[in-house]
Order: structure tokens, then C-alpha cells, then sequence
């Protein structure tokens, strides 16, 4: 089922949770929101489930206005991210919630429910825990329950607030990746909320990146790392270096000095030139735009960093570069700092 | 062989387990068992026969049944409307809440005395309810109506205190999952809410019931006290001591003491169960 979001506002007192908040979602996509706590993420997805209402704006399933059906209504199965399991069921019955409280011509027989539940049950891989009650399960159980609940009701739209938050680092990497090969296996178009790049990068087909509730980018987990499109994306997703500079008529300057950058369109006044680390080479200072004095290096695992203080109108100012492992840097040494593939943004 | 040693005592990093047991012990039979052991020697002094006749006695298994029916009913009125207190208070904002909530212990603290005249004075033919009722033919104050009433007022408390908390720690996500589950609002209340929230209703439900087949003050006001009608087995205890048959006294309440003891044994096992099934302890 695509989802339409369009024009969605949402206040909280005086607090603007989501502004003028658009985006498309095709039919059968893993979509992930991802932004920092307070961005409007989660707010987002409630108002796509039913559980909030928007102030103004539409949101539509499949064109059809989905505003006016309550979530009861509207089919979409919610993993909350604290799991909301009910205590007092069983595992089983837990699952079985969904189609026990069907009514009238919907109503399953017992043994249809049985089946169906069973079968969810195996899908999550949890058959031998049918009988337990939720305080008797571990996270990642509990998880897979929830999920297998929220199956239950054959959504064709899955939410997923936060799924893997309160997991442990191992089994979070293991859910992710059986979440992906879920999605695939089933009919089914979900969209996730994660503060946490990394899962959203590995797991979704488009990443919704979102910053005090407005949408910065959409775009694949590709485009959103390499060609971020605000100076916040730039940010928020994988390492930055940031180096100062001022934009003249389509040149850059670090003082009255031109760096030999492109301003890449942007207009006359200060400007944040964004690199990852990697894209910026520890060159001779002499040929590279920034120069610097190293004051410190460290190594961990793969990575090594250097502190270098570069001049600045506003004093001086350090940043941490990428060192190659095979390039020797001594302390004190003054290094030149080159960045191959940047990004200009307004300062 | 230290190993095989009988001991009460499991290897614990929680140190004091001898004192505290031991002055949990002495405690208990200091304040709670010394007295109740006193009940049965004087109930000795009686012979086993003689029991037979004072607590099989109309008048007595009259006030026994007065007492414990009435008390059940009261405690059970009493989760009823005590669960949908408790739900407003929880789940709404008004205003003067704060006064509202506070208004609830006041049967807590009310000398039941007291509590009891006032009931009696409303509820009497002529009293501001009772005018009311009596065109219906529904008459309160001196009838077994009446000592209901006296005891709902008493349990609110207890059920509301409990199921409080309980109610309030509840996550709204629960209802939540369930409606998007499909589920309306009335399954979310019966298979969702009422059922995490059943183990504190059936704590408050003891508790009232307790209370109410304890009380004394309030009910005595509001019952007329006619043998075989709504005498309550603790007045029927008060006449026999101001009777001077001490031993007739001591025999209805130890059968008021067992009986007591064991519906609280049944609730609580009842409690624990439910307890177990919610997954409390593993």
C-alpha cells in the first residue's frame, strides 16, 4: 500500500512537532525516519498509524483519505518501542489478540487462529516459546512477539517505532538483518523510525532524514551519505570535517586568501565547506587550501585522527583529520589539509 | 556434616536474616497472635458441645450471615464503583481533583461513630435520601440495606488506594497496541486493562472485605439491630460481654476469626495465582 503524507502540521502547545511535513511512500518500500529525539519522527509515524491527528494537512493510503478511519480502522500493525506486550497473556495469546478480537462476519474459527498464529509464530521463530508470558522472554523475544502480534492482522502497512532501541548491540545487528529479509518475504510497506544512522543506512531502500520537524532529505542510504543535501544531513549522518571560509562571487576565501575551491553555486557570504574524513588528504601545506600544526595524534583499532589547529578570522580552530595508517605525523609538524569531495553550505 | 545440617537458612549476601525473622516473629506474636491465642483458651473453658449450641444458635448464624454477606456484597459494590473512581482519577483532568482524591481517605479517618449517625440521619424516612426513597418503598436506615451501605462507605478507600497505583503505572501504549489490533473499546477494558489491573482489585476486595467484617461503630447506628434481621455478628459479640458470657462471646469470634482467615487465605492464593499468570515471578 503507498502511503501519502502531505502537508501534515502538528502542535504540542507551543511546541511544533511536525511543519508543513510532505512524503511519498511507494507501495512495498522499507522506509526509515531517522533523526535526532525531538525531530518529529515519532510524531510522524503515530499520525500515519492513527494515534495522533495531525493539526492540518492529509494523509492518504492508497489515495484514499485515511484521516477519517481511526486505527482500529485502518490495518496497520504497530511495534511500539517498548514492545507493549500484554503481561497477563501468554506468548500465544498475545499473538492471537488480533484475530480474537474480530467481530461478526471477520470472526475466525478457533482453529484457524490456531494455524495462523502457529504459522506467524514459526515465521518470528519463536514456536518453542508459545506458552511463556512476556516476563519470561529477553529482549529480542520480546521483540519478535511484538512483530509476530502486530502480523497477526495481516497489515499491509508495518510501523516500527524504534524496534531495535532497547536491544544490545549483537542481537540488534542479527534482528536487523532478519527484519530486512522479513520485509521481503512479505506484502507489505514499512516504515521505521531510528535515531541510529547506521541501522536506517543498512536497512532501509529510502532514508527520511528529519530535523525539528521538517524533512532535510529523502533520499537512498547512498545519497544521504554522499551527497547530502543540507549542511545538517551533512552532520547528523557519518563523520564531518568542518573548515571555515567565505564565499566571492563563486570562489572561496579563508581570509583574504582564495582557497581554490569551488563555491559550488552558493551566494556571497560565510560559508561551512563540509568533507568526510576520508575525502580529505594530508597533503604538503603549501599546495592544500588549509594549513595547520599538529597538536595531537591518535590511533584506535583501524583509525587514526589528528588534531590540527588551522587559522581562522575568529582564532584559531582545530580539526580532527583522517591519517592513513602507513603516512607518518609527528606532533608539531605543520601539515596541509586537502579536501578532494566537499560540500559548500551557507554558515 | 554441615551440609546436611536442617536449617532454614539459604547462603545470602543479604545479611540480618536471623535478627529480622526473629524480631518479625516476636512481633507477630506480641501484637497479633498472643491475643488471637487468648481468644481460644477462654473459648476453651466451654465444652465442645456447648460451642455447637452458641454458634449453631439462629441468632448467631444470623448475625454470622449478616456479617460475611454483606461485607462480600459491600466489598464487591465496592470494586466496582472503587475501579471507575479509580479510572477518573488516573485517566482525566478536572478541576479540584486534587479535592476529589483527598475526599476518597476520608472514610479512612472519619471516627465511624460518626460516620455512621450521618449515614443514618440521610438514609432515615425523613432524611435528605431517605425522603426520597421511601414514596419507592425502599427503605435504608434500619434494615440489612442500611449496614450495606455503612460498609460500602468504609471499603472505598481500600479498593481505590490499591488499585491506584496499579492503574496509574499502566502504560497508555497497551490500549494503544490493542486498538491497532483491532480490538474496540470494550474488549480493550475487558482483556486488556481489567486483567493487568485484576491482582491490585483483588488486593483492595480483601481489604474491604476485611474491614467491613470488622466494623462496628458505623453499622450499629444505621441497623436497628434486630436479632434476625440485621443484627452484625460483632454487636451480637458486644451484648454477649455486657452479658457477662464471656465465653459465649469468644466462641462467635473465633468462628468469625476462621472464617475470616480462611476467605482471606482463598483471595490471597487466588491473588497470587493471577499474580503468577501475569508473569510476575519466574
Amino acid at each position: 500500500m503507498s502511503i501519502d503524507v502531505v502537508g501534515v502540521t502538528k502542535r504540542f502547545k507551543s511546541f511544533t512537532a511536525l511543519d508543513n511535513v510532505s512524503l511519498e511512500i511507494r507501495s512495498g518500500e522499507l522506509v526509515a525516519l531517522l533523526g535526532p529525539s525531538g525531530s518529529g519522527k515519532t510524531t510522524l509515524l503515530r499520525i500515519i498509524a492513527g494515534l495522533d491527528w495531525p493539526d492540518a494537512g492529509a494523509v492518504r493510503f492508497d489515495g484514499e483519505d485515511a484521516l477519517d478511519r481511526s486505527v482500529r480502522e485502518r490495518n496497520v500493525g504497530f511495534v511500539f518501542q517498548h514492545y507493549a506486550l500484554f503481561r497477563h497473556m501468554s506468548v500465544f495469546e498475545n499473538v492471537a489478540f488480533g484475530l480474537r478480537v474480530r467481530r461478526g462476519a471477520d470472526k475466525l474459527p478457533e482453529a484457524a487462529i490456531r494455524a495462523k498464529v502457529n504459522e506467524l509464530l514459526s515465521l518470528v521463530q519463536i514456536d518453542w516459546l508459545a506458552e511463556r508470558y512476556p516476563a519470561q522472554l529477553s529482549g529480542g523475544q520480546r521483540q519478535r512477539v511484538a512483530l509476530a502480534r502486530a502480523l497477526a492482522i495481516s497489515p499491509r502497512v508495518l510501523l516500527l517505532d524504534e524496534p531495535f532501541g532497547a536491544l544490545d548491540a549483537k542481537v540488534r545487528k542479527e534482528l536487523r538483518r532478519w527484519l530486512r529479509h522479513l520485509h521481503e518475504e512479505l506484502p507489505v510497506t514499512s516504515v521505521l523510525v531510528t535515531h541510529d544512522q547506521e541501522e536506517a543506512l543498512e536497512l532501509a531502500d529510502r532514508v527520511v532524514v528529519m530535523g525539528r520537524g521538517k524533512i532535510e532529505q529523502v533520499g537512498t542510504p547512498a545519497d544521504v551519505y554522499d551527497d547530502p543535501a543540507t549542511a545538517f544531513v551533512h552532520d547528523f549522518i557519518g563523520e564531518t570535517i568542518a573548515f571555515p571560509g567565505l564565499a566571492r562571487s563563486g570562489s572561496l576565501y579563508l581570509g583574504d586568501r582564495a582557497l581554490g575551491l569551488d563555491a559550488q553555486g552558493l551566494g556571497d557570504g560565510p560559508a561551512r565547506i563540509l568533507a568526510r574524513p576520508h575525502d580529505v588528504e594530508i597533503a604538503d601545506p603549501a599546495a592544500s587550501p588549509f594549513a595547520g600544526r599538529v597538536l595531537a595524534v591518535r590511533t584506535f583499532g583501524p583509525n587514526r585522527r589528528a588534531d590540527v589547529e588551522i587559522a581562522n578570522d575568529g582564532g584559531p580552530l582545530v580539526i580532527e583529520a583522517a591519517v592513513p595508517r602507513d603516512q607518518s605525523l609527528d606532533v608539531g609538524t605543520k601539515v596541509g589539509l586537502k579536501p578532494h569531495r566537499y560540500k559548500v553550505f551557507a554558515a | 556434616m554441615t551440609a546436611s545440617r536442617l536449617t532454614l537458612r539459604h547462603p545470602s549476601v543479604i545479611p540480618g536474616f536471623g535478627l529480622t525473622l526473629g524480631l518479625t516473629l516476636t512481633w507477630l506474636s506480641l501484637i497479633v497472635l498472643l491475643p488471637l491465642s487468648a481468644l481460644f483458651i477462654k473459648t476453651s473453658e466451654i465444652s465442645f458441645a456447648r460451642f455447637l449450641t452458641i454458634v449453631t444458635s439462629e441468632r448467631t448464624l444470623h448475625a454470622l450471615q449478616i456479617s460475611f454477606g454483606l461485607s462480600l456484597a459491600a466489598a464487591a459494590v465496592n470494586v466496582v464503583f472503587g475501579a471507575i473512581v479509580v479510572w477518573v482519577l488516573v485517566r482525566y483532568d478536572f478541576p479540584l481533583k486534587r479535592v476529589v482524591d483527598a475526599l476518597i481517605d476520608i472514610p479512612f479517618a472519619l471516627p465511624t461513630a460518626v460516620a455512621g449517625i450521618a449515614l443514618t440521619a440521610l438514609y432515615a424516612e425523613n432524611g435528605w435520601i431517605g425522603s426520597l426513597l421511601a414514596p419507592l418503598g425502599i427503605q435504608v436506615s434500619f434494615t440489612p440495606l442500611g449496614i450495606l451501605v455503612a460498609l460500602i462507605f468504609i471499603g472505598l478507600p481500600f479498593v481505590v488506594r490499591t488499585v491506584q497505583p496499579v492503574l496509574a503505572d499502566l502504560d497508555a501504549e497497551l490500549e494503544e497496541a490493542a486498538a491497532s489490533l483491532g480490538a474496540v473499546r470494550s474488549q480493550t477494558i475487558w482483556r486488556v486493562i481489567v486483567p493487568s489491573v485484576w491482582p491490585a482489585l483483588l488486593t483492595g476486595f480483601a481489604l474491604a472485605f476485611a474491614r467491613a467484617v470488622g466494623e462496628y461503630g458505623s453499622v450499629i447506628f444505621i441497623a436497628g439491630n434486630l436479632p434476625g434481621i440485621s443484627e452484625i455478628a460483632p454487636l451480637l459479640i458486644v451484648i454477649r460481654l455486657e452479658e457477662f458470657r464471656y465465653a459465649d462471646a469468644t466462641a462467635i469470634a473465633v468462628v468469625m476469626l476462621l472464617a475470616s482467615f480462611a476467605l482471606l487465605l482463598v483471595i490471597n492464593r487466588l491473588q497470587r495465582w493471577s499474580e503468577l499468570r501475569g508473569g510476575k515471578a519466574s
